[in-house]
């Protein structure tokens, strides 16, 4: 990994220069610095991309095990019908065009204390600053019967690609009045709006489908995201169709009958024809492996640069870390990702990191020509990311029809914004 | 017009650097100034087909847009909560770093026959304030180019009085409107749709 073509060199000597002579200050003098970003989802493909703009002169390795990212946002209407999967693909072609030297393989270990990364692979990669980025993983059988094997039969599709596609197809074969179970996660979790989104593009589908057919939420949680937004959209494109059922009144899903179909709550069980169960999370597993998670299973870090508290010169963005009052959403992982890269190029040249600023921007589709949002404005306080008081927050309750549509025109841009700017 | 001198300066100095990406401004601005590009695109340059481009803005448009926002008077989806967010300071540095950025005008699908017309339409009533077919910003944002949904909800918030329109533009957008009918209007919004960079 050591390798820099000549033609790379003067490309990066050329830029340095220039650099310097606007007086930017990032000018990195001497061996050239090595920045490994585990992780190629929206949180590291970023952070990958903005590390080589601000600075050519470093060297960065993406790793990643996959040769194609889908991406999770947007995969609801594909569930929905109302997109293909193939839009939500991405390669990383871009980056390699930013020259970032993207490696396919997993990342088993990662070292802080002598700065490398091991690869199942039998790989090794030295770095000066890591920024693992892995986003989620499930917690198998904490919901009994639910296990990876289970996923296969009753899936979750809360990573996209194939198992968004099996919920589609097991949508497509049910029957006109059938029962679709939506087992809602604990918080936190990756996309806190997703399952009632999920919910209203499968309402959609079913009105137009399939108009006998109902949708049962069950959920741990007594309250969600955008609730009162999600309610008034249900009452009024799928009166009756959707039926919530809190923590309170006994939605938390114990066990699973993967055979029988069945999911088993407290006091009751409930038979569904299509059952999409989404599990209780944490951060990816080799933010685990790698001893950067807390006993609760997600990253703990300074959120000025993300840095782990846990390993030093280990940067932990997007779904995995603990960030203040941000989501876990792409959006998010795309800002942090920004503000890991800025902090990374100033340590690397021994300068202060530039003062954050977080951004996130959620849009949730409720059916073709209504979508709504919530906003989050987020600055660093007292070492925490909270929101700047007076600002953001959800689409109004009172929103006209025009606004409504406006935001679902909004959303198909939004996608095609940030995918460019995480990939392109 | 308030500021107008000072700004228009700190535009010449900011168009100066425009060749140079991200690194233009300081570190804290860029990344103030990154958070904006997950929506309206890289370096603000927006792929569409509905959220407008902000690269290339004028400053004094930038500004005068957020403080709307903030402040209500302009009607928007998100951008009313987001302005909320952002002290004049920092607004005013957005604006610096937006206008210094190349706006890349993404190619849109239009009907070439309208566009013609539009021209010809936007030569007779838009030419005068949109300057050079709408390229240029000096009092208000990029027309060339803007993607067309958004130059069509724009056009509705000033119809419908859901922003605030000059008297001139109203007088011009009026006969117009009384010349050529909803057509001819949709004809300057394809024209201003069919430019986009080679």
């Amino acid at each position: 990994m050591e390798r820099i073509s000549r033609r790379g060199f003067i490309k990066a000597a050329g830029s340095t220069a220039l650099v310097g002579m606007l007086g930017a200050p990032y000018l990195a003098l001497g061996a050239t610095k090595k920045v490994v970003v585990v992780g190629g989802g929206p949180g590291g493909a970023t952070a990958a991309k903005y590390l080589r703009r601000l600075d050519p002169g470093i060297e960065v390795t993406l790793i990643e095990p996959k040769k194609e990212y889908y991406t999770c946002f947007f995969s609801n209407e594909v569930i929905g019908g109302g997109r293909t999967l193939e839009t939500l693909r991405f390669t990383y072609d871009g980056l390699k065009k930013h020259g970032v030297q993207v490696v396919h393989d997993t990342v088993t270990g990662i070292d802080g204390g002598a700065g490398t990364v091991t690869t199942a692979g039998g790989q090794r990669f030295a770095f000066d600053r890591c920024i693992v980025a892995p986003g989620i993983d499930f917690k198998w059988g904490a919901i009994e019967g639910y296990d990876e094997k289970a996923s296969e039969t009753l899936p979750h599709a809360w990573k996209a690609g194939e198992q968004t596609m099996l919920l589609r197809r097991q949508l497509e074969s049910m029957a006109d009045g059938g029962t679709v179970i939506i087992v809602a996660p604990p918080s936190p979790y990756r996309c806190p709006p997703g399952p009632y989104e999920r919910a209203s593009l499968i309402a959609h589908y079913l009105k137009t489908h399939k108009p006998k057919s109902k949708i049962l939420i069950l959920d741990p949680k007594d309250g969600f995201s955008k609730r009162p937004l999600f309610e008034a959209g249900w009452k009024k494109h799928y009166p009756g169709m959707i039926e919530w059922v809190s923590g309170q009144k006994g939605g938390k899903a114990e066990a699973v009958d993967v055979a029988a179909r069945v999911v088993r709550t407290e006091m009751d069980q409930f038979k569904g024809d299509v059952i999409n169960v989404i599990p209780p999370q944490t951060a990816g597993r080799i933010a685990l492996a790698a001893g950067l998670a807390d006993d609760k299973g997600w990253c703990p870090n300074d959120p000025a640069t993300f840095e782990s508290t846990l390993v030093p010169k280990v940067h932990v963005i997007g779904d995995a870390s603990i960030a203040g009052a941000m989501p876990k959403s792409a959006y998010a992982a795309n800002s942090q990702a920004k503000v890991c890269a800025m902090a990374v190029v100033a340590l690397l040249s021994g300068k202060q990191p530039p003062t954050p600023s977080y951004f996130n921007t959620c849009y949730s589709m409720i059916a073709p020509d209504h979508a709504v949002t919530i906003v989050g404005v987020y600055r660093l306080q007292d070492g925490r990311i909270s929101e700047v008081p007076g600002s953001g927050g959800i689409t109004p309750v009172d929103a006209s029809e025009e606004m409504l549509r406006r935001e679902m025109a909004y959303a198909q841009s939004w996608f095609n914004n940030i995918t460019d700017d995480i990939f392109g | 017009m308030k500021t107008k001198t000072l700004m228009g300066a700190m535009v010449i100095a900011g168009a100066a650097l425009s060749t140079v990406p991200v690194l233009a401004a300081d570190p804290a601005t860029n990344l103030l100034s990154a958070m904006c590009s997950g929506c309206h695109g890289t370096d603000g340059s927006s792929r569409g087909p509905t959220i407008p481009s902000i690269a290339g803005m004028n400053a004094e448009y930038f500004v005068d847009s957020m403080k709307a926002f903030r402040d209500g008077t302009r009607a928007a989806t998100v951008m009313t909560r987001i302005a909320k967010g952002y002290t004049d300071q920092e607004i005013e540095a957005m604006a610096q770093y937006f206008a210094a950025q190349k706006l890349v005008r993404f190619p849109q699908s239009f009907d070439p026959k309208l566009a013609e017309r539009g021209k010809r339409l936007h030569e007779n009533y838009c030419e005068k304030c949109h300057e050079d077919g709408g390229m240029k910003s000096d009092e208000a944002g990029v027309l060339a180019g803007q993607m067309m949904p958004y130059l069509r909800f724009s056009l509705d918030d000033f119809l419908q009085g859901r922003r605030e329109i000059d008297k001139k533009m109203k007088a011009k957008v009026d006969d117009l409107l009384a010349a050529e009918g909803k057509e001819g209007l949709e004809a300057v919004v394809h024209f201003y749709g069919s430019q986009h960079d080679k």
